[in-house]
């Protein structure tokens, strides 16, 4: 091999004319594809578990982004690599259908591509690799589904849910506040979850944020804030039973869309024009007073005219409010939104309980709360942190525990985390192997090795002697014949899941050791890359 | 073998790489191994990749550098910086706020951006304490690098961290002193805070003065937090101690032509509306005329229209109107012939703020006068500051709003005077709403060191090394304070651990006598708020560098020739 490593570990070339070369075709592609796809797993890999390190990233314009969120580092990691993009899109996908395990399924990838780059050299053809591979992933998931443990929970025992939320956060900087995230977490997609038909849309659950205070004061809020004021600072700052008028046409004179001309050559037409401008503000006005509604939240702007005769009229208004928030307004208020001024009736009106204006700190930063709403289904996270880029991690943190706790409404099995889960699924393939006749057992024994891979990457960044944790546990699974047995990597003194109440849903395990086996296939079956010589 | 060799190799390194932060060259300009970028070419061409060791090396040196750069200007002798900027006319400005100076710099350090980010939120969100938070993660975060050489892991520190943190605040809460009750001696508390804040800055020679000016102005407000009805006005000329408090309101606006200068018992309309030509606003009006005489017709027409527009104001009974937009000669002749007084252009900030204080709505239509609400004000004057005309409200309805008129020799030093006072006053309305307060001078350090040393030797395992290397992190700032005002730190600070052995001590730095003193006595307070964001933001920005093992730098976006 044309690699040798340096004192940093880090792999450099000796042979200078690769330079040249934009081609490669065979069993060098394979290797030179899964040098890269591990090279995007090992920068991972030391984010996996409670004890993982964060990544510190800087943007093209030079933002700093700080996370430990796999599909957060990949995306923005600006990378050329081809192969390299497919494991990007890897934990993207787990993270557009899961929502949490993005670094697993990556870290997972990379041991796949590890062991076939061994077996590889030993002369199996990738073909029978990948199909080993896809047997044992089969074994696996069907493993999973045998180990996994139905989970109860209902509105008002949460404390199950909770407690998995827990585990997703303990891997992230807020895990300082852990309980009180996941609490908040749970509370917010069970306000929004339809526990009939098992779905919860977590659209209606706004993650808003405001740099800021501590991470405790981070709170729930049954109903919407948006980031506005008042369109006129001496309107009132808090309603009460507000009837809200949602419109999404500008408090101005129409502008047709049709080309059109009015032309002025008479005094008394400039004057009849004038009075019908006056008349159309006044009308406008009139028309949102006599439906009752005591708040107008508008998408567009208003006029200076239109505005006083708002507060004139004594009618607070919010301006500017963007499309997405209009909707959750539309939504949490039962209301309609109107297109038109013609169209408003009383009973487009969305009603809440309270509105209020809220300043922070020492800048002008208001904010606008919509409270005790008709319909309280849509809720919002709102985060404080010591700064932006805690702050923003946070909001993705937030958003795996909401992620894991709606899978758990939808599919309420679950297994151990800690790496228990993986050990016992290469237990179960490592015992199956045998019965296969062909080159694939070696294969399916490699997935076994393979996914050794998380429980020992866990082992390595909580500081403990990773072989030898391993193996422990390993013999610990078969002698007492239980599933439940991980990495304790907090060092509360058992290893035991069970007893340290971390879980982690089927699905997203399932979709990990799924989503993992499908790219390395796809990896291993590239025979020949062709990439254009820009040197 | 290896090992040895990399020690040094590893200390020059860090020489290299502190010069690196400082000249903005990023480590990644230095030649490596290309071959590396050859075959494991993940990342696109210019980005680069720091790992582990050299990572946490990288972001560590970022951060200390700040902190040096920012640590001289901590404490009642803290030096002041020049910032020179790049722009146009290379504008100046002075100052020892940490907050702005670190607003300033262009820095390329992943690391060093964190302790910038958290000072601008210190800023932001009590208004003091913006040197503290980024000396304080900047110390803490040279604890860590210690013990990270000691072969400790990094999670380790950080819960180590996070104990001493809850300890610390908790010392603090012990020891706090809440006069919510005593309005006379929650003044005197405010007092001292204001003169404490004012100590460091420019305006230390003349702080009794200012300190009063600023709870005057806070004690006005009565509780609110909001900052925008004390305005600051300032004026080059005369002396800092020719600054005053003002209880109405000045609008730096000059009295229109012909206009009464004096009013007494002003009912003020406070409008925002168009008073040059009223365009018609309909879409796709135009006018088409075909003969001269029309045209002036309709300039006829539209003179009338204003006329009216006039009318229909002084049909409000005022005698003062003022408006955000322009007015044209013609209105304003029209005013000046009714005797009204009209200020034009006064902008957003100066007429929503008059609207509050005089207690009048913004109006822009006319049509009902009996429902407008007018402002008032006993008397409008216009009177002069060194050589400039301002227009005074007195006697204004609402007794929250006033006026603090900054003079000073120089725009320097105006703009670094209006600072001191936005950090006092910022802190001051933040204690009016959390009314603890603690001792100053380095006397929170010194408790909250105390019990975190305490917590150290009760704690078991690698963690008390990191509680233990907290605690000097914050004795680390009365020695700043102390080394800055040119005193002999490491005595000093010696003394003063010893005597915080004491039960119930008070002891702190006192800088102008240059030794150890009664920090009660000599009235040197802080806020408790102030000190609790220090230290939480603070922990938490050292606790997210030191859990970073490896920074991506994307290849920074390419300048489009625009030429």
């Amino acid at each position: 091999m044309a690699l040798a490593f340096d004192e940093y570990g880090r792999p450099f070339i000796i042979l200078k004319e690769q330079e040249q070369k934009t081609r490669l075709s065979g069993l060098e592609a394979q290797k030179g594809n899964i040098s890269a796809g591990r090279a995007v797993s090992r920068i991972l890999r030391t984010s996996l578990g409670p004890k993982g390190m964060d990544k510190m990233l800087q943007s093209p314009d030079g933002d700093v982004t700080i996370t430990n969120d796999g599909a957060t580092i990949l995306e923005q990691m600006d990378v050329d690599n081809q192969i390299a993009k497919l494991m990007v899109e890897l934990s993207r996908s787990q993270d557009y259908e899961i929502g949490d395990g993005t670094t697993g399924v990556v870290v997972m990838a990379g041991a796949l591509l590890e062991q076939a780059e061994r077996l590889l050299e030993r002369g199996i053809h990738p073909i029978r690799i990948a199909e080993g591979y896809e047997m044992a992933s089969r074994i696996a998931v069907e493993h999973l589904e045998r180990i996994a443990q139905k989970f109860d929970f209902g509105p008002t025992n949460i404390e199950p849910l909770v407690q998995t939320c827990m585990t997703t956060l303990s891997s992230k900087i807020v895990n300082r506040c852990k309980r009180a995230l996941a609490e908040i977490s749970v509370k917010a997609v069970l306000s929004v979850a339809d526990l009939e038909r098992k779905d919860v849309n977590l659209d209606l659950i706004k993650v808003e944020g405001k740099v800021g205070g501590k991470l405790e004061d981070t709170e729930l809020i049954y109903g919407i804030t948006v980031d506005k004021d008042m369109s006129h600072p001496q309107m009132p700052k808090q309603i009460e039973d507000a009837k809200i008028a949602i419109l999404t046409c500008p408090f101005e004179p129409p502008k047709p869309k049709t080309k059109h001309k009015v032309d002025i050559d008479t005094v008394e037409k400039f004057q009849t024009l004038r009075q019908q401008e006056q008349k159309y503000f006044d009308d406008m006005v009139q028309k949102c007073k006599d439906v009752g509604a005591t708040l107008v939240i508008c998408q567009w702007g208003f006029d200076d005219e239109a505005n006083h005769l708002l507060m004139h009229q004594n009618l607070p208004a919010v301006r500017w409010v963007g499309g997405v928030e209009l909707e959750l307004i539309a939504i949490a208020t039962g209301g309609r939104i109107v297109p038109r001024f013609q169209e408003l009736t009383p009973e487009k009106l969305g009603r809440v309980g309270l509105v209020r204006e809220k300043s922070f700190g020492t800048t002008k930063d208001k904010m606008l709360y919509i409270e005790h709403c008709a319909n309280s289904r849509a809720v919002t996270i709102f985060i404080r942190g010591g700064n932006k880029m805690m702050m923003e991690e946070t909001k993705r943190s937030i958003h795996d525990a909401l992620c894991v706790a709606r899978n758990l409404i939808r599919n309420n099995f679950i297994v151990y985390g800690g790496g228990a889960a993986e050990i016992s699924c290469s237990i179960a393939v490592e015992a199956a192997a045998d019965k296969y006749p062909g080159v694939e057992q070696y294969a399916i024994r490699a997935f076994a090795d393979a996914l050794d891979a998380v429980p020992v990457a866990l082992a390595e960044n909580s500081g403990l002697q990773p072989i030898e944790t391993l193996s422990a546990v390993k013999s610990q699974q078969i002698k007492e014949n239980n599933p439940h047995f991980g990495i304790d990597c907090n060092d509360v003194g058992t290893n035991d899941m069970c007893e340290q109440n971390v879980f982690e849903t089927l699905i997203g395990k399932q979709q990990q050791i799924l989503l993992a086996t499908q790219v390395v296939k796809m990896i291993l079956k590239i025979d020949d890359v062709i990439s254009p010589s820009d040197y | 073998a290896q090992q040895s060799k990399a020690k040094p190799q590893g200390q020059k390194t860090l020489a290299l790489l502190l010069f690196c932060v400082l000249s903005g060259i990023r480590i990644s300009d230095f030649p490596k191994h290309r071959a590396y970028d050859q075959i494991e070419k993940i990342l696109k061409d210019d980005a680069s990749e720091e790992k582990g060791e050299r990572a946490r090396m990288a972001s560590f040196v970022g951060a200390i550098a700040i902190t040096d750069l920012v640590k001289t200007t901590l404490g009642p002798k803290g030096m002041d910086k020049i910032l020179q900027s790049t722009g146009r006319g290379h504008e100046v400005t002075v100052t020892n706020d940490g907050a702005t100076i670190l607003k300033s710099l262009h820095i390329d350090n992943p690391a060093a951006k964190v302790l910038i980010d958290i000072s601008k939120v210190q800023d932001d969100e009590v208004g003091d304490g913006t040197t503290s938070v980024v000396v304080l993660a900047g110390e803490l975060l040279r604890e860590a690098e210690k013990l990270v050489a000691a072969k400790i892991h990094p999670m380790t520190i950080i819960s180590g961290y996070r104990m001493a943190a809850e300890c610390a605040r908790n010392a603090l809460l012990q020891r706090v002193v809440d006069n919510k009750e005593n309005a006379e001696k929650f003044k005197s508390d405010l007092m001292k805070i204001a003169m404490t804040t004012l100590s460091s800055k420019i305006l230390s020679q003349d702080k009794e003065h200012f300190a009063q000016l600023a709870v005057d102005a806070v004690m006005r407000l009565k509780g609110s937090t909001n900052l925008e009805a004390i305005q600051i006005i300032k004026k080059p000329g005369g002396s800092l101690k020719d600054s005053f408090l003002d209880e109405g309101f000045i609008l730096d606006k000059k009295i229109g032509l012909g206009q009464p200068k004096r009013i007494e018992n002003a009912k003020i309309l406070v409008a925002n509306t168009a008073m040059d030509t009223d365009k018609v606003k309909i879409y796709g009006a135009r006018v088409r005329v075909d003969s001269m005489s029309k045209v002036a017709e309709i300039e006829g027409a539209e003179k009338e229209k204003m006329r009216e527009k006039v009318k229909k104001i002084l049909g409000h009974g005022i005698n003062c109107f003022v408006n955000r937009q322009l007015i044209y000669n013609f209105p304003e002749e029209l005013f000046a012939d009714a005797g009204i007084l009209a200020i034009e252009h006064a902008d957003f900030d100066g007429i929503e703020r008059l609207a509050l204080v005089t207690g009048g709505e913004i109006a822009s239509t006319f049509d009902n006068p009996e429902s407008v609400k007018l402002g008032h004000c006993k008397l409008i004057e216009e009177i002069m500051i060194g050589e400039d005309k301002l227009i005074h409200f007195s006697g204004v309805e609402m007794g929250q709003a006033c006026t603090i008129v900054l003079r000073g020799a120089s725009h320097h030093v105006l703009d670094e005077a209006e600072r001191s006072l936005h950090d006092a006053l910022c802190v001051l309305s933040q204690t009016v709403n959390d009314t603890r307060v603690l001792l100053g001078g380095g006397w929170p350090e010194m408790v909250m060191a105390k019990e975190v040393d305490e917590l150290a030797r009760k704690t078991p395992g690698k963690k008390s090394h990191a509680i233990e290397a907290f605690s000097r992190a914050l004795v680390a700032i009365p020695t700043i304070i102390a080394d800055n005002a040119g005193l002999d730190s490491a005595d000093l600070v010696a003394k003063l651990r010893a005597e915080h052995h004491k039960e119930g001590c008070n002891a702190g730095i006192d800088v102008i006598s240059g030794s150890v003193g009664d920090m009660a006595e000599l009235g040197i307070s802080e806020a408790f708020k102030v000190k609790q964001a220090v230290l939480l933001s603070a922990t938490e920005a050292a606790e997210m560098i030191l859990r970073v093992d490896e920074i991506i730098t994307c290849a920074p976006r390419k300048r489009e020739d625009r030429m």
